[in-house]
């Protein structure tokens, strides 16, 4: 439906980011559940912005991040699970790998420091900024046939994740053996004593948001989760906003740059 | 030259024949045993003419099999020392295979014991736990990487005194045309991981010798095993010990089964897993 009042199409900062479909739309809160607060909010680290996109909601999404740029995720909607996966672009053999991260981490929560490995074991990123208490990295991606498991049968003609996986690895030349387990941003998965555990309500909010950098150029692939059966999006399916920035300069590029005297000194 | 040093007379083809043949009959304390029937250490209870599999895996060993649907699989950790890393494949689709996190998700429970179905990412149940004296069991932590084995003990190499997993499993899994990019994360038995309220987990190890745990085949299965060391185990030294594999023909689980039923998503599960199963014959 067409929103009736006009709808801000920029960030606080002035940016526009792009987008696949209409971004009126995808931004008007017209479009969702009642109530629905949406912001854009902005990248988490300094540095040139090298990419903006808005994922609508339900969508896949996926781009390269080279090594040292950093990827902020912005819950838009709020509660709203990015699942993703992550892949060395050079080989896409090498990818995000749960155990791996668990136990070198030593944690079944991924938090700021948190580095997300590889099944080789090699760090593919490192989380340098998050704005919720913990992101969730052990319960897995929806679809349909595991839907028919959780809420029975009446729910195979929905959309779902693992479909969102298989059409964007599709375009990478992926297919159902390259998908594995995965990271969900903004999603809430607690462990109880006894082993107990699942999705329950989230702990994020409109705007929150999520950095990781690279740590060689990687493969991001997201599913903005299409869910309508738990809380791991509200039971309201809202847009992500993913915004690449630059690599930071090192220090010893900085002094190379300087004593060639292609930089002014400082 | 070699027949002084070696003990073996391999000078001419005739000599090297009788010297190999010579080498039958030998036992190891790792091995296959053929047939399955005439195993040394047949399960309690279990008719030895219905055995298809019969193994000891050496520590920081492998093994791997297709079994028929209905396959009921014994894993006996003989010392307590072993650690049992499986993988598991529908042998008729192998892109359908173990997915830790619906085994966990699914039933609602991060732990795996009796009654745990082990399920696919497509809906279906590949395997279930029938049977479980151990309680120490792992789908968080995966297997280990040559990185994680080489920091920790020198060498990951298959050949080499200190194995990882990973190394293991791409053998395996090469031997039924799988490749590296097939293998998913794996669960493992007879050494216990608990995630604490922080989420830092916590190493609760073995339960002891002689603790076996039972598995029935949902479907058609292509089974990896490596038997090497827990990835968070915190002991510096490669510890790891021989692991008993049997198998033997039964039944998949079924209507008037205690798990056909037991939850209404394992049930769904049977449902789908039963459906697929009748529409392609088996
Ligand atoms: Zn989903």
């Amino acid at each position: 439906m067409t929103a009736t009042v006009p709808v801000a199409v920029t960030d606080a900062a002035g940016r526009r980011p792009s987008c696949p479909a209409d971004l009126a739309v995808v931004l008007s809160p017209a479009s969702y559940a009642g109530g629905t607060v949406l912001d854009l909010s902005g990248p988490l680290t300094a540095g040139e912005i090298v990419l903006d996109e808005v994922v609508p909601a339900r969508a896949p999404w996926s781009a390269v991040v080279r090594a040292g740029q950093v990827l902020t995720i912005v819950d838009v909607g709020g509660n709203q699970s990015g699942d993703c996966l992550l892949y060395s672009a050079a080989d896409t053999g090498e990818r995000y790998s749960v155990p791996d991260t668990i136990s070198w981490s030593g944690t079944a929560y991924v938090r700021t420091g948190t580095v997300l490995r590889s099944n080789y074991g090699n760090a593919l990123a490192t989380v340098v900024a998050n704005e919720i208490d913990r992101q969730d990295t052990i319960g897995g991606a929806c679809g349909k046939e595991s839907n028919t498991l959780r809420y029975g049968h009446h729910t195979m003609a929905e959309h779902g994740c693992r479909e969102n996986f298989l059409a964007e690895a599709a375009r990478h030349g992926m297919g159902a053996r390259d998908i594995v387990s995965n990271l969900n941003w903004f999603m809430n998965v607690p462990v109880e004593a006894d082993g107990t555990l699942g999705i329950v309500d989230g702990i994020s909010g409109p705007g929150k948001r999520v950095a990781f950098r690279a740590d060689m150029d990687i493969l991001v692939l997201v599913s903005n989760c299409p869910q309508v059966n738990n809380p791991c999006n509200g039971f309201n399916p809202t847009p992500l906003r993913m915004i690449v920035t630059a690599a930071a300069e090192t220090a010893p590029e900085k002094a190379r740059k300087t004593a060639q005297g292609t930089e002014p000194r400082a | 030259m070699a027949g002084t040093s070696t003990g073996h007379e391999t000078d001419t083809v005739t000599a090297a024949r009788s010297d190999a043949r010579a080498q039958s009959g030998r036992v190891a304390d790792a091995m296959p045993y053929l047939p399955a029937s005439g195993t040394p250490f047949a399960p309690p209870g279990v008719d030895t003419d219905l055995l298809v599999w019969a193994e000891t895996v050496a520590a920081g060993g492998y093994t791997h099999k297709v079994l028929a649907r209905g396959s009921r699989i014994r894993l006996e950790d003989v010392t307590g020392e072993a650690c049992a890393h499986v993988l598991l494949y529908n042998a008729l689709e192998p892109w359908e295979r173990l997915n830790v996190a619906d085994t966990m998700k699914i039933p609602w429970q991060a732990y795996p014991g009796t009654g745990h179905p082990l399920l696919s990412g497509d809906g279906r149940v590949l395997a279930t736990i029938v049977a479980d004296d151990s309680g120490r069991h792992d789908a968080l932590c995966g297997t280990s990487t040559a990185a994680a084995a080489r920091a920790k003990y020198g060498d990951p190499a298959p050949q080499g005194p200190s194995p990882s997993g990973r190394e293991l499993f791409v053998l395996a899994a090469a031997k039924h045309g799988l490749t590296p990019r097939d293998l998913p994360p794996s669960i493992s038995f007879f050494k216990g991981v608990r995630v604490r309220g922080d989420g830092g987990l916590e190493f609760t190890g073995s339960a002891g010798p002689a603790r076996a745990v039972e598995l029935v085949a949902e479907l058609p299965l292509i089974m990896l095993i490596a038997n090497v060391p827990h990835p968070i185990d915190p002991r510096p030294g490669y510890v790891s010990g021989l692991l008993r594999v049997h198998a033997w023909r039964s039944a998949p689980t079924g209507p008037g089964d205690p798990y056909w039923d037991a939850a209404p998503e394992t049930h769904r599960a049977y449902l789908n897993t039963t459906d697929y199963a009748g529409a392609r014959g088996l």
